[in-house]
């Protein structure tokens, strides 16, 4: 039996599956895929499409889905199905939810956050998109730009999506009109465009249903030039290293008894670490040197964005929990300014108190006021004297206990966080950090 | 399994390549998880229940505080009816781990007439273990328990969050689930409350076997090739001896199998399966993804079974 506790040196993982030869080696990180769409649009049958056409479909539920296809009895196989855990709650009136599906091709694995559509269901787009790296919102050819279409960008755009992946679906039923097509982009890049954060609109014209333009190019489209949409979300490029500086919020001190080891656990963000780099604790100010890292419990030279690490430092700080060990220049605060997306019933008004978590640090915060509200259709921006769920707004608040913040925009880690409901516990808010003071 | 695998993208048979870099993005996700669950909770444990995504949990879990020891010991919900090579297996993890092990046994619930058994040759005790699972949580006054689920189990789980709230009664609110944006995890509850905090959420099971390829995690020997007397019944092998008796018309045999999944001897099939190693055990996982329907199946159990053993692995 192999001992857990031995502390290998290098060669982690990459033995795995190299003697599988024939495929290339592809170094893509995983892609965190969010989708959103109006009910209709075409959503479930596209990421039906996704999972059936990477062979990520277990056959037994293959065998379910002809089985229902047969009995809606249109021959067809309806690809929706694979995915329609969520439609039977939709009628029952239950639970609408983030499900989060998986597939893998021979470039790359994929976890797709599907969100349901639906305008009152914007915390749910808001937790999806939280953690993509990119957002394919659907379109239904017939019909355009909606309303939904422009809410989902939005959000996607508030949230720090840089790219959506517009999906013009249903272009079977318009005769793959480039016309059409174009419009709908031009619709939509015309709307982004007048956005607070960029945005980068790809646009694919598919067919969910009959798989075009989907895995792999169509001739019914010889006017579109680009990838498939499979082939594109293969090769999209995410940038792992943000442009802040490197922080480590430090979730726990590890010292094991009877041993002079002190290390500080948290997952890296940022930057790269190395040993021999100079660092800052915040909020006391102090400084050290990395003299260890440790990533899996073994040791190693340099760490990247991302990584559950362990840091050791020189010199014996004092430094606990909440705090944050950062590379270059960082200040704390006790205000900040803010998009947050409402979730809870009970509403936020100026004055209300809430427990904060931003990182590791967890404290309270007093809503100072409420800026104002979005219009996510019109973009205007309104007054407002509480907010109720599924608002977006922009809030300041004081905090208990000074943080180091930093803008959403410039770093997604250091530039969120999070609000508690006092009396039940539950995640009432997301917030987005646009001014630190 | 005796098709030969076809890839969507030819022969070979698919078997991603970039799972190196893959495989340590989940691996730091869980760390990151089991970290901040442990640092938040006052009184967490791990579910351990020697089957392969416990031992990746637990693996990941003794990785998370090194070189420090586990900060929490290790449950095992016992039903009674086991695999003694499960049992083997999970002594000898625990103790090379250096973790303490809880055993919360069915059994035990049992006898105290905390549950009733069913009667007959059929009857699992799989559906008593919830009652076992609580009482040994508010006993020990546990607030978190790690589980090993996985979404990609089924339809319900791919909504399951990270964190998952039980109320005083142990009960799950899929209606009260909280919104996790980020990785911002909200562990905050109530006096008797407690969560089930799901690290390997985003794992699939392909990932599982590549990771405990790559960190050379040991699993009980059942889950290899092996000859076993079994009976056919529910569409499953049962293996004959200890819980499962044979009943009249049944006919055992002696066959080449491997199990899919460790739980309760009493309703765990095993599948026909050559798979002697863990290179033979991902190639067969990574064909059963892939197999279309139509294509030569081995046979008609391994569909149903493996239907089967995801349900029950999603059982806590
Ligand atoms: N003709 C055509 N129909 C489609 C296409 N994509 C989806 N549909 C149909 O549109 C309907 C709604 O699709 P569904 O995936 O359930 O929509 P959702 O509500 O967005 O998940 C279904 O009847 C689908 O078969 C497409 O590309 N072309």
């Amino acid at each position: 039996m192999t001992n857990v506790l031995d502390v290998h040196d290098g060669g982690l993982m990459t033995t795995v599956l190299e003697e599988h030869a024939g495929l290339h080696v592809s170094t893509m990180p995983t892609l965190r895929i969010a989708t959103a769409g109006s009910v209709d649009d075409g959503k479930s049958t596209l990421i039906g499409r996704l999972l059936h056409d990477t062979k990520t479909v277990f056959e037994d539920q293959l065998a379910a889905v002809h089985k229902a296809s047969a009995r809606y009895g249109d021959g067809e196989v309806n690809l929706a199905l694979l995915t329609d855990g969520l439609r039977a709650e939709r009628e029952q009136g239950i639970t609408i939810d983030v499900a989060h599906r998986y597939f893998a091709t021979p470039a790359r694995s994929f976890i797709v956050a599907d969100t349901p559509g639906h305008a009152q269901y914007t915390r749910n787009m808001v937790t999806g998109a939280s953690n993509a790296d990119v957002a394919i919102v659907l379109v239904d050819a017939r019909h355009g730009v909606v309303e939904q279409t422009r809410r989902h960008a939005f959000i996607a755009s508030l949230l720090g999506v840089h790219t959506i992946a517009l999906a013009v679906n249903k272009m079977d039923l318009v005769d793959w009109d480039e016309g059409e097509f174009d419009s709908v982009v031009k619709d939509l890049t015309g709307f982004v465009d007048a956005l607070p954060t960029p945005v980068e609109i790809v646009a694919f014209p598919i067919s969910a249903l009959l798989g075009d333009n989907v895995v792999s190019h169509s001739t019914s489209t010889p006017w579109y030039e680009g990838p498939a949409l499979l082939e594109w979300l293969e090769q999209l490029d995410v940038a792992t290293e943000g442009s802040g500086a490197a922080r480590l919020d430090v979730q726990r001190v590890i010292r094991p008894q009877g041993s002079d080891y002190r290390g500080y656990a948290g997952r890296l963000a940022g930057a790269r670490v190395a040993v021999g780099d100079a660092i800052t604790v915040q909020p006391s100010g102090r400084t050290s040197t990395v003299v260890g890292l440790q990533r899996f419990g073994r040791d190693t030279a340099c760490a990247t964005p991302g990584e559950a690490i362990t840091i050791e430092l020189a010199d014996d700080v004092d430094i606990a929990r909440g705090d944050v060990l950062v590379l270059g220049n960082a200040v704390s605060t006790e205000t900040v300014t803010g998009q947050v997306c409402w979730m809870i019933d009970r509403p936020l008004e100026p004055g209300s108190r809430w427990w904060f978590k931003h990182g590791t640090r967890v404290g309270r915060a007093i809503v100072e006021s409420i800026e104002y509200r979005h219009d996510l259709t019109t973009l205007e921006q309104l007054p407002a004297d509480e907010l109720r769920m599924n608002d977006l707004a922009v809030i300041r608040l004081s905090l208990s206990e000074p943080i180091v913040a930093e803008a959403y925009v410039s770093s997604r880690e250091g530039g969120r966080l999070i609000l508690v409901d006092e009396a039940t516990n539950t995640t009432a808010g997301a917030v987005m950090i646009t001014t630190t003071s | 399994m005796s098709a030969a695998p076809q890839g969507p993208f030819g022969d070979p048979p698919f078997i991603p390549t970039h799972q190196s870099r893959h495989l340590e993005a989940l691996a730091d996700e869980a760390v990151t998880i089991i970290r901040e669950v442990a640092t938040e909770c006052e009184n967490p444990v791990l579910l351990f229940s020697g089957g392969k995504d416990s031992a990746v949990l637990l693996h990941l879990a003794v990785l998370a505080f090194a070189p420090a020891r586990l900060p929490f010991p290790v449950m095992h919900v016992d039903t009674g009816h086991n695999f003694p090579e499960v049992i083997t297996y999970r002594d000898e993890f625990v103790e090379r781990v250096g973790a303490r092990l809880v055993i919360a046994s069915v059994q035990q619930s049992i006898d105290d007439g905390r549950v009733v058994e069913d009667e007959g040759p059929r009857a699992s005790r799989n559906r008593l273990q919830s009652v076992t699972l609580l009482d040994a949580i508010a006993e020990h006054g546990f607030d978190a328990a790690f589980g090993g689920g996985r979404r990609d189990e089924d339809k319900a789980r791919a909504k399951e969050r990270i964190l998952s709230f039980r109320d005083r009664f142990g009960r799950w609110d899929p209606r009260a689930q909280r919104p996790e944006p980020w990785d911002l995890l909200n562990a905050r509850i109530r006096k008797g409350e407690h969560l089930r905090a799901f690290p390997l959420s985003n794992w699939t099971e392909l990932d599982i076997w590549q990771y405990i390829k790559a960190e050379s995690i040991p699993l009980p020997t059942i889950y290899f090739s092996h000859r076993r007397v079994v009976v056919p019944r529910d569409g499953m092998l049962l293996s004959v001896g200890g819980p499962v008796e044979v009943e009249p018309g049944e006919q055992p045999f002696e066959e080449t199998v491997r199990y899919r999944t460790v739980g309760d001897a009493s309703c765990t099939g095993a599948v026909r399966s050559t798979a002697a190693t863990i290179d033979d055990v991902i190639v067969e996982v990574a064909a059963a993804r892939i197999t279309e329907r139509g294509a030569t199946r081995a046979d008609d159990n391994f569909s149903e079974s493996a239907m089967e053993d995801r349900k029950r692995e999603g059982y806590f």
